[in-house]
């Protein structure tokens, strides 16, 4: 892949923000010096695992130990042996850390097993048998949870969520052109290079220990004080070297460090280690939501929308997890960055019978926005105009109030990268050519067909509404007698760079060179709730939180050190540390996060500004299709972003090439296949079906850095932003290319066969 | 976690093919012959069971050669992928399968996965067998009772079966090459471009004779994988395009063969209808570059 990175042109001087300085984290991973949690190996260690459940819901009624083994020599724990709380801590408690008397859906942990023999433990998990009476009327549909053909909790449904602005009737009324469609997307798993992992175990002053792989380790400590009702001060949360997250570690986490915890409490506090293989990571961890959406929408002749009705509903799974905040963004987003006065969405989280469904990277918004860009794409042609022109008349403008309620301010300028992608994809001559090319090939009794397509979207940067008021973040930073300061927070790196680009923010705020500064490592004995490492919020929030605790440490040595207040090297900066340290115990600033002023978000009837910043972005997707196969071939991709200041333009052309990435796998690849319970039946990196490099064209990426965002000098967020709009741009292009009416992805050559019939596809080859 | 390691007592690493026949004769099927163990340790460490007893054939050298023939090569059973792809006169005269060989799971797999390995394995997926039988391939296969060889079509007598007896390895294959004038295709359709099982793939000979009114088959051979429960020839559809134009092979009459010869399903990787219809258009594709 080949990145071309926009520059806005200024003077950046190394390790300061905005310049692209080496990964902090670079080296100890190339050289393969960097230790995951199944790296550790301690004396005494036993190892853990997990009896799980086949049927989709049901009744335990009784657990079978095989023969041939000393059963004596094992630790076993159930659901009888959780001290506390039986419940993983999210926003409901309906979620059992280990199933007791009824389970809902299959793969659902009973009980847990461990031995010093890793081998043995592996033969004995093969002979214990759930006896389980399953549920007559499993409910695997969104469709049929709504309709109540089965019932999985009362209702079979999570939350229920409306957003309205105007009068619809008023915009129905006006519209003279109106489109209907329904759109599907699919579960989609996480493939983070580290399946998940924990150790638990109890240390010489009685304090259980977790160590292991996470991106909220806030998070796994709220679920290990619940269930083995110990105070945050006998239990301590390690963040191990994580390899990857993408959502996938938001909130599982919190299971499998109850279970080693359990285990290891019950093993009389010996180190235990329960990590995952490949197969069981996929089958028991939660899964993108799948959705389906209804869309009508409406315009007058000239384009204007004149009304957009939406009901958005997502797969939620057994239990709630985190599905109410996931359909919450889903919902905000649905409407599209498009400015329409009658405008209602209604969102619902249904129950099922599946495994729970929860984070992944962009949190409902890609699901919803599918549905918009291909609901315009759709309004469009019933208008007889281009997507380009419909997107041109109904795009947000500075003074216009979203669907949401937010006004947009004058520092967005959502032409502007357009107007780039447009450019730089040579959008309109490849249009044209690929429809020569089709008419050509078609006339030849060619197999290959041509699209262009694209998408105009935003994504909102941090916690939805009032979320990070609530969450009040807190960091600090701190420096020794040397000078050696330290960010002192809870945001995990990943892989995603946060460890870098913090430490960037901190460095440009002291003056300092980069080297001078590091990450403390994220233990919840030393380091604050900065709060959980999701959303596309760390460089963004935290990063603010740690600039103002950097800034106070800088005015604490210039008042009370003799810090010169401007000049000052890296060499007077460890002098004044020196200094200040002589004359009190520790130098370390903390600071909170202090919400700006124009983010007001009334929860209850979804109205106001429900996000500090967005992120503004046009996606343009080619494709080739051969109808002798039906295969699509991705020839070129382009993302031009709107992301405020650019704090490390490496890091942030990563975010969008692997978030492009898992786009395209999102819409031509990744298809979890279930098997009659439910359970995830592709489980294995052979059959569920990522993109590799050969199957990606060159990803194009140009960053645009208008002022405005609220992070460090204008930042926004990133992370999430290119999950969003490969999906519906890939899709239009194919469309485009075959005159289908695709609408849901993934969309596999099968599916592509089908849409094409039978008999148009033998006639094309 | 991985399964646990079988005792030494267990693991036979003979060091001649002599010594391997003899385990063989002794053992049977209480011993897995390995060779590259690219898909069984797939296999093994999905399991919970430890490994059974194996018959490791890394170590004979003897098996690994390829030798140059004047009308074919052979191919010895422990040669791995690596060196099918990359040995000059299977590029120039075989082309078909050094294509295949390149397509056989990923770069690492290709350096330890062997042609024997992959035609004992007999999964209706393997990527060699369609261009082996295409090319007419003819496997050799010795115990300690002698050796025989017998054509490779027929080979495979129903899923994960073949004409090997138990006391039987297989040690070489024998691919002739096509005639000078034949034409060649392959295509493997995978669930992407590349480190992909087989949907489909489809692999042809197609030899034919020009005169003033076009080119007609004068013999057609196919190799098909994934549309059945071992790797398929198409004897219907080469009988049916025996002495046709190719200008005037329909489509109704290539799928209607086919139709007898392959035999898809819907599984976890890909739909019957969608392997037929690709089956077909593979064909006419073939047919129609041999025009």
């Amino acid at each position: 892949m080949v990145a071309a990175v926009g520059s806005n042109g200024s003077e950046r001087t190394r390790g300061a923000l905005g310049a692209p300085v080496v990964r902090k984290d670079a080296g100890a991973k190339i050289l393969g010096e960097a230790r995951y949690v199944d790296d550790l190996v301690y004396p005494g260690m036993l190892h853990g695992a997990t009896v799980r459940t086949r049927s989709a819901g049901g009744t335990i009624e009784r657990i079978e130990f095989g023969p041939g083994f000393d059963w004596s020599s094992f630790v076993v724990v159930t659901a009888a042996d959780v001290p506390g709380i039986n419940a993983t801590q999210m926003i409901e408690q309906d979620q059992p850390v280990l199933a007791g008397e009824r389970f809902r859906h299959a793969g659902e942990p009973v009980l847990l097993l461990a031995h010093p023999d890793a081998g043995l433990l592996r033969e004995a998990l093969a002979a214990v048998t759930l006896h389980e009476r399953p549920n007559p009327s499993p409910v695997f549909s969104i469709d049929d949870a709504l309709a109540l053909r089965g019932e999985v909790c009362p209702g079979n449904v999570y939350r229920d969520y409306l957003m309205s602005r105007g009068d619809l009737a008023t915009g129905e009324a006006a519209a003279e052109v109106v489109f209907e469609g329904r759109f599907e997307t699919g579960a989609q798993e996480h493939v983070y290079i580290e399946p998940q992992g924990m150790i638990a175990q109890v240390d010489a002053a009685g304090v259980l220990v977790v160590e292991g792989s996470m991106q909220c380790p806030y998070y796994v400590l709220g679920t290990l004080t619940a269930v083995t009702g110990r105070d945050a001060g006998s239990v301590r949360v390690v963040h191990c070297t994580t390899g990857g997250g993408f959502g996938g570690k938001e909130e599982y986490p919190s299971h499998i460090a109850a279970h080693a915890a359990l285990l290891s409490l019950k093993a009389g506090g010996r180190p235990v280690k329960l990590v995952y293989d490949r197969a069981e990571d996929m089958l028991a961890t939660p899964k993108r939501h799948p959705s389906r959406t209804l869309v009508r929408i409406g315009a007058r002749r000239d384009g204007r929308l004149a009304f957009m009705d939406i009901d958005f509903a997502l797969d939620g799974g057994a239990y709630t997890t985190l599905s109410p905040v996931v359909l919450s963004r889903g919902v905000i987003h649905a409407p599209g960055p498009y400015a329409c006065a009658d405008a209602r969405v209604r969102g619902r989280a249904v129950a099922t019978n599946h495994p729970p469904n929860g984070a992944f990277r962009g949190f409902g918004a890609p699901q919803s926005i599918f549905a918009i860009e291909q609901a315009m794409d759709g309004l469009a042609r019933e208008l007889g105009i281009t997507p380009l022109e419909l997107r041109r008349i109904n795009m947000l403008r500075p003074g216009d109030r979203s669907v949401p309620g937010q006004m947009i301010d004058d520092t967005t300028d959502f032409d502007a990268v357009v107007d780039q992608a447009l450019r730089e994809s040579d959008y309109i001559a490849r249009r044209d050519a690929c429809t020569a090319f089709n008419a050509a090939s078609a006339a030849a009794g060619r197999p290959l067909r041509r699209g262009i397509g694209l998408s105009t979207f935003h994504h909102g940067a941090g916690f939805t509404g009032n979320g990070e008021v609530v969450l009040a973040s807190e960091a600090r930073v701190r420096a020794d007698a040397d000078g050696r300061v330290e960010v002192v927070a809870s945001s995990s790196e990943m892989g995603q760079g946060n460890t870098t680009t913090l430490c960037q923010i901190v460095a440009e705020a002291l003056g300092l060179p980069l080297e001078r500064v590091t990450q403390a490592r994220v233990d919840t004995h030393d380091v604050p709730d900065s709060g959980p490492t999701v959303a596309s919020r760390t460089c963004m929030v935290v990063g603010l939180i740690v600039e103002q605790a950097a800034r106070r440490l800088r005015a604490e040595l210039i008042g009370k050190a003799g810090l010169p207040a401007a000049g000052a090297d890296e060499h007077a900066f460890a002098a004044a540390c020196a200094r200040y340290l002589d004359g009190h115990p520790a130098l370390e600033m903390q600071a909170r996060y202090e919400p700006p002023a124009n983010v007001a978000w009334d929860e209850t009837v979804f109205e106001g500004s429900p996000y500090a910043s967005y992120a503004w972005a046009c996606y343009v997707a080619e494709v080739e299709v051969d109808l002798t196969t039906c295969e699509v071939a991705l020839t070129a991709f382009t993302a031009v972003q709107e992301v405020g200041r650019v704090v490390n333009p490496v890091i942030a052309a990563g975010q969008v090439e692997g978030g492009v990435v898992q786009g395209i796998g999102f819409a031509l690849f990744e298809k979890v296949v279930r098997d009659a319970q439910g359970a995830m039946a592709n489980n294995r990196m052979t059959n569920y079906i990522i993109p590799t490099t050969a199957d990606i064209p060159p990803v194009r990426v140009f960053f645009q850095e208008q002022p405005g965002g609220i992070g460090p000098a204008g930042a926004k967020g990133l992370g999430e932003l290119p999950m969003d709009g490969p999906g519906p741009a890939i899709v239009s292009a194919l469309n485009a290319a075959l005159g289908t009416r695709i609408a849901s992805v993934p969309v596999l050559p099968e599916d592509v066969m089908a849409a094409l019939g039978t008999s148009s596809a033998k006639e094309a080859a | 976690m991985s399964a646990g390691a079988a005792s030494a007592a267990d693991w036979h690493r003979p060091s001649s093919l002599a010594e391997a026949l003899a385990i063989r004769s002794r053992a049977g099927s209480a011993v897995v012959a390995i060779a590259g163990c690219t898909d069984l340790m797939v296999g093994w460490n999905a399991g919970a069971r430890r490994l059974p007893p194996v018959l490791d054939l890394s170590a004979l050298d003897e098996l690994a050669a390829i030798e140059v023939g004047p009308d074919a090569v052979t191919i010895g059973a422990a040669a791995s992928c690596a060196r099918i792809a990359t040995h000059p006169v299977i590029a120039a005269r075989l082309g078909m399968l050094a294509a295949s060989a390149r397509q056989t799971g990923s770069v690492a797999i290709q350096n330890r996965a062997t042609l024997g390995g992959n035609i004992m394995n007999a999964s209706p997926a393997a990527d060699n067998p369609p261009v082996l039988l295409a090319y007419g391939a003819r496997v050799t296969l010795a115990s300690v009772r002698g050796s025989r060889t017998v054509a490779y079509e027929g080979f495979h007598t129903g899923y994960k079966r073949t004409l090997a007896e138990v006391d039987e390895l297989l040690v070489s294959v024998t691919v002739p090459f096509p005639a000078s004038d034949a034409s060649i295709h392959y295509r493997k359709v995978g669930t992407r471009r590349s480190q992909a099982i087989s949907k489909v793939a489809m692999a042809a000979v197609i030899a034919t004779t020009v005169d003033g009114a076009g080119r007609q088959v004068r013999a057609a051979r196919f190799g098909f994988a994934s549309v059945g429960p071992v790797p398929l020839s198409a004897p219907t559809l080469s009988a049916a395009l025996m002495g046709e134009r190719l200008v005037a092979v329909d489509r109704d009459r290539v799928e209607h063969a086919l139709a007898t010869d392959l035999s898809p399903v819907d599984d976890i990787r890909s739909t019957a209808a969608y392997r037929r219809q690709v089956a077909v258009n593979l064909v006419m594709q073939a047919i129609a570059e041999a025009g």
